[in-house]
């Protein structure tokens, strides 16, 4: 692998290889988490937070190591790191047997969430959802 | 322990007593199941596991394990639309299992090519391939394919009141044995953000740098996370049957967007899933538990979480009920690491009551190596485990770190030493106290403090209560107080190092390299199957301990050097005969028909002074000639200087002695009485159990030697034996003390009169 120059997995770790592809949400560099930063306040909770372009380096990553699924799986949090924490544990309620009434509940939420925050890849998956449970009768109220 | 009434007149018991004794043995608490696959109890297969099969169309699954598309439950239809590969289902499911069996054990067959081949071959041919591993097997093959090629270990930090100054001083205890992942847990889920809360401040102090969670339900877990008062977790439980899946809550695909959630805030996920999970929920649709598992893997490959933790986990008693229930759990882990998947191997439930087993249990582990060996090592006391008692735990730390040093095996943890963690212990409430004060939690009394610094578990403190730490949870969570507020706290009040080994943490949160496969995080750095990935092709290659690694494992207590044993011993440097003892010329052979020759060995009194029993010479030489006397003989003193051996000691005692009869002593405190006209090693009495010869066996001995004189042969001396573990506690002294007899042996030297004069024995040697 280390024979090709360009793989992403010489990008790994990106801290320490390529610290310069990351940033934090509020658009600083790794350098600039420093106690003195936050001390003084120029760093926050805020920034203590991993970006959807951080999560698709290292899905490029995940891939390049053979580990597709893995990158599937962080493509799907890059759509989600926009989506607020609340929206995201109401889906996963959703998602929860029996908790949306119909198949409807279930694509009308992975229409918000394509629409609102270009989520598509976690719609997908949420559409993919709905067509099993409704075969396996997964819309029953369970309390 | 046992209901049953005890016979107490065994003449009239047509019962072996052994039995009797068996039965108050702890393994006897154990329970153990018989097969039965109607009732879910098959352990590799069972009658009702599906024929392994594959059909893909238009590059659609359409049978998988004899099941169509049409029929698929939630887990078959997760596992057909994202485990199998359709490029690589054609070429592996045609391969006969006997000979992708053989691949995992092959040597020369590379891990990936292997990896390669799993992502298309379906749960039930998964399991069938395992299944053909012996136990040695499978423990080869997991050391060659998990996935890290450094092995870790995880701990639990966890006690009984919840109490966040324990825990706290627990968790520097756990980063300082080299746990590289703590999981914590409460009594009472309302205490949960304060636990996070201590637990990452714990863990900054010392070492620093390993990552921990906060095990709760999974919203919460989220928060706690996203506050980043935890950098992994490990909830995301999976299960082998639909119904089991829906009884547990969940679905594949609400498990799937979990997973991702995990990740889109930079947290390390991993699902769990264990064998007899769905056993214990009642819903194994007779399936065997291999087979399951092997389900729940594919399911989570399926999903993208990087990792498992697998092995059994809470069903691991179930499954070792069974037989050959260990060789599944081993087997399950196998199939996590073949797909790919970081393993926290399970062994994070006491299996049995028996000792051995839980060594037993453990032992394959240590010798491949893991991910992350225990998925959870007790490293509080049992009874301060929330969890329930792990396979290990804080009573058994040292017996597992001599297991380290016994195999040469790097188990993950390092030894620690009373003071550094007394530090560590203080550092970590003090840092905790000012961490809770600063942010405005409350006031800690010093009292309470110190209570936990020397206490070994909760029944020792005088500290918080579960429900003094409630309220404080609740400020943490409502004020929405997050660890850069806690790094914050550290660094106002001079703890420093503390805020920083937390801000790295928090930084490697942006990066998210820790969210690749088996990443854990060491000096600062991250390491995972990326940069460390496992390439065991035999010997030479894969993880070996560096040297200084293996001195660290070496650490444990009370190691004996020779300078210590001999320091304790009291040997004289100088060799300085004693004044009870005066060489008074060539030894000759008596005459006197009642005489008893002692024949003492080289360094007898001169450079050793006492036996391993602890008895001084002076006081067994007494005993003896007291005994010798007392029978009518007369005692005689001599110093051999050809031989050390007891056996020629004697002999050559009883060749001088007038009698024919001598006694042969080293200085450990080894007799035998002998005979002149005997073979050298067919002697009359030997105390060859020297740790356990008290001074009335050496009095005993020495009267029968007077009785044999008179032609009597008196009962043998018994020096009794309870099965103590003689060599392992004596041998480490006993070779080093008897070196230096063998070093003053002159091989042609003469027997050397003494001249017993108790009435000049030194005071000091009196005890």
């Amino acid at each position: 692998m280390s024979a090709d120059p360009m793989s992403d997995l010489d990008l790994y770790p990106v801290a320490e290889k390529a610290p310069e592809r990351v940033r934090t949400p509020t658009g600083k560099p790794l350098s600039a988490l420093t106690l003195d930063a936050v001390l003084s306040g120029d760093i926050g909770a805020e920034d203590i937070a991993i970006t959807p372009e951080a999560l698709m380096l290292q899905a490029k990553i995940a891939r390049a190591a053979g580990r597709a699924t893995l990158a599937e799986n962080f493509e799907r949090a890059a759509d989600l790191v926009r989506v607020p924490q609340e929206l995201i544990l109401d889906t996963y309620e959703l998602l929860r047997p029996g908790r949306a009434a119909d198949a409807q509940q279930l694509l009308d939420r992975a229409a918000l969430l394509r629409r609102d925050y270009g989520a598509a890849r976690v719609a997908a998956l949420i559409e993919e959802a709905a067509a099993v449970y409704a075969r396996r009768g997964l819309f029953v109220k369970r309390y | 322990m046992s209901d049953l009434p005890r016979d107490d007149a065994p003449q009239n018991s047509n019962r072996w007593r052994r039995f009797a004794e068996w039965d108050e043995r702890p393994l006897r608490h154990d329970l153990f199941a018989a097969e039965n696959p109607e009732a879910g109890f098959s352990v590799f297969h069972s009658p009702y596991d599906p024929a392994p099969s594959l059909s893909i169309e238009g590059g659609r699954v359409t049978v998988m394990d004899g099941k169509p598309a049409a029929d698929f439950d939630i887990l078959d239809a997760f596992i057909a639309a994202h485990h199998i590969d359709p490029d690589m289902a054609a070429t592996a499911m045609a391969m006969d299992p006997g000979d992708i069996a053989r691949k995992l054990v092959d040597i020369n067959v590379p891990r990936q090519e292997l990896e390669a081949l799993a992502r298309g071959l379906t749960p039930a041919r998964l399991a069938e391939v395992v299944g053909r591993l012996s136990a040695l097997e499978i423990t080869f093959a997991y050391a060659k394919m998990r996935q890290r090629q450094t092995p870790g270990n995880q701990a639990h930090v966890t006690n009984a009141k919840d109490d966040p100054l324990q825990l706290a001083a627990d968790a520097a205890v756990a980063v300082a044995l080299g746990f590289d992942e703590i999981e914590t847990t409460m009594r009472v889920a309302s205490n949960s953000w304060a636990n996070a809360l201590a637990c990452t401040v714990g863990a900054a102090v010392g070492r620093g740098g390993v990552l921990f969670q906060c095990s709760i339900e999974e919203a919460e877990e989220l928060q706690i996370g996203l506050a980043g008062l935890a950098s992994y977790a490990e909830t995301v439980s999976v299960y082998g049957t639909e119904r089991a899946f829906i009884d547990g809550d969940d679905t594949p695909w609400s498990k799937a967007l979990l997973t991702a959630a995990y990740a889109s805030r930079g947290i390390k996920a991993r699902c769990t899933s264990g064998a007899a999970s769905e056993l214990l929920m009642g819903f194994h649709e007779q399936r065997s538990l291999l087979y399951l598992e092997a389900r729940c893997l594919c399911l989570q490959r399926a999903m993208g979480v990087q990792g498992t933790q697998n092995g059994g986990i809470d069903g691991a008693p179930l499954t070792a009920s069974m037989a050959g229930g260990v060789r599944e759990l081993m087997a399950e882990n196998l199939i996590a690491v073949w797909l790919g998947l970081e393993c926290a191997s399970g062994n994070d439930c006491r299996t049995s009551e028996s000792e051995i087993r839980v060594g037993a249990k453990i032992t394959p582990y240590l010798l491949a190596g893991s991910d992350l060996i225990c998925s959870g090592f007790g490293s509080i006391k049992k009874y301060d485990n929330s969890f329930n008692p792990s396979l290990f735990n804080g009573e058994e730390i040292e017996d597992y770190l001599l297991l380290q040093r016994d195999f040469q095996t790097d188990g993950g943890l390092t030894p620690v030493e009373e003071d550094q963690v007394l530090g560590l212990r203080v550092r970590a409430v003090e840092a905790l106290a000012a961490v809770m004060e600063e942010l405005g939690l409350g006031s800690v009394p010093r009292a309470r403090m110190m209570s936990v610094v020397f206490a070994s578990g909760s029944e020792e403190t005088e500290s918080y209560t579960a429900g003094e730490v409630t309220p404080i949870s609740a400020a943490i969570k409502a004020r929405g107080l997050t660890a850069i507020d806690v790094v914050r706290a550290l660094a106002r009040r001079g703890f420093t190092q503390e805020a920083e080994n937390l801000l790295l943490m928090l930084r490697q949160r942006i990066s998210g390299d820790y969210l690749q496969t088996s990443a854990m995080v060491r000096d600062g750095r991250v390491m995972s199957a990326i940069n460390d990935p496992n390439n065991y092709s035999g010997p030479g290659t894969g993880y070996r301990m560096p040297e200084p690694r293996w001195q660290a494992v070496q650490g444990i207590r009370n190691v004996l050097t020779r300078e210590r044993v001999l320091a304790a011993e009291n040997v004289g440097e100088g060799g300085a005969e004693a004044d009870w003892l005066v060489p008074a010329g060539p030894a000759e052979k008596g005459v006197n028909p009642h005489e008893v020759v002692i024949g003492v060995s080289p360094g007898f009194g001169r450079q050793l002074h006492q036996t391993t029993a602890g008895h001084a010479l002076a006081d067994v030489v007494a005993a003896l000639v007291g005994g010798i006397t007392a029978g009518g003989g007369t005692a005689r003193v001599v110093r051999m200087l050809h031989t050390a051996d007891t056996s020629f000691l004697g002999l050559a005692a009883a060749r001088l002695s007038g009698s024919g009869f001598g006694i042969g002593i080293q200085a450990k405190g080894t007799t035998v009485l002998h005979q002149a006209d005997r073979m050298p090693h067919m002697n009359l009495e030997l105390f060859s159990n020297a740790p356990l010869a008290g001074l009335d066996h050496y009095r005993a001995l020495g009267r029968n030697a007077a009785r044999h004189t008179f032609g009597e042969a008196p009962e043998p001396v018994m020096v009794p034996t309870h099965g103590e573990a003689l060599g392992a506690r004596f041998h480490v002294r006993v070779a080093l003390l008897y070196a230096i007899e063998t070093g003053l042996i002159e091989p042609g030297g003469h027997p050397v009169e003494l001249d017993y004069r108790p009435e000049m024995r030194a005071p000091e040697a009196a005890q």
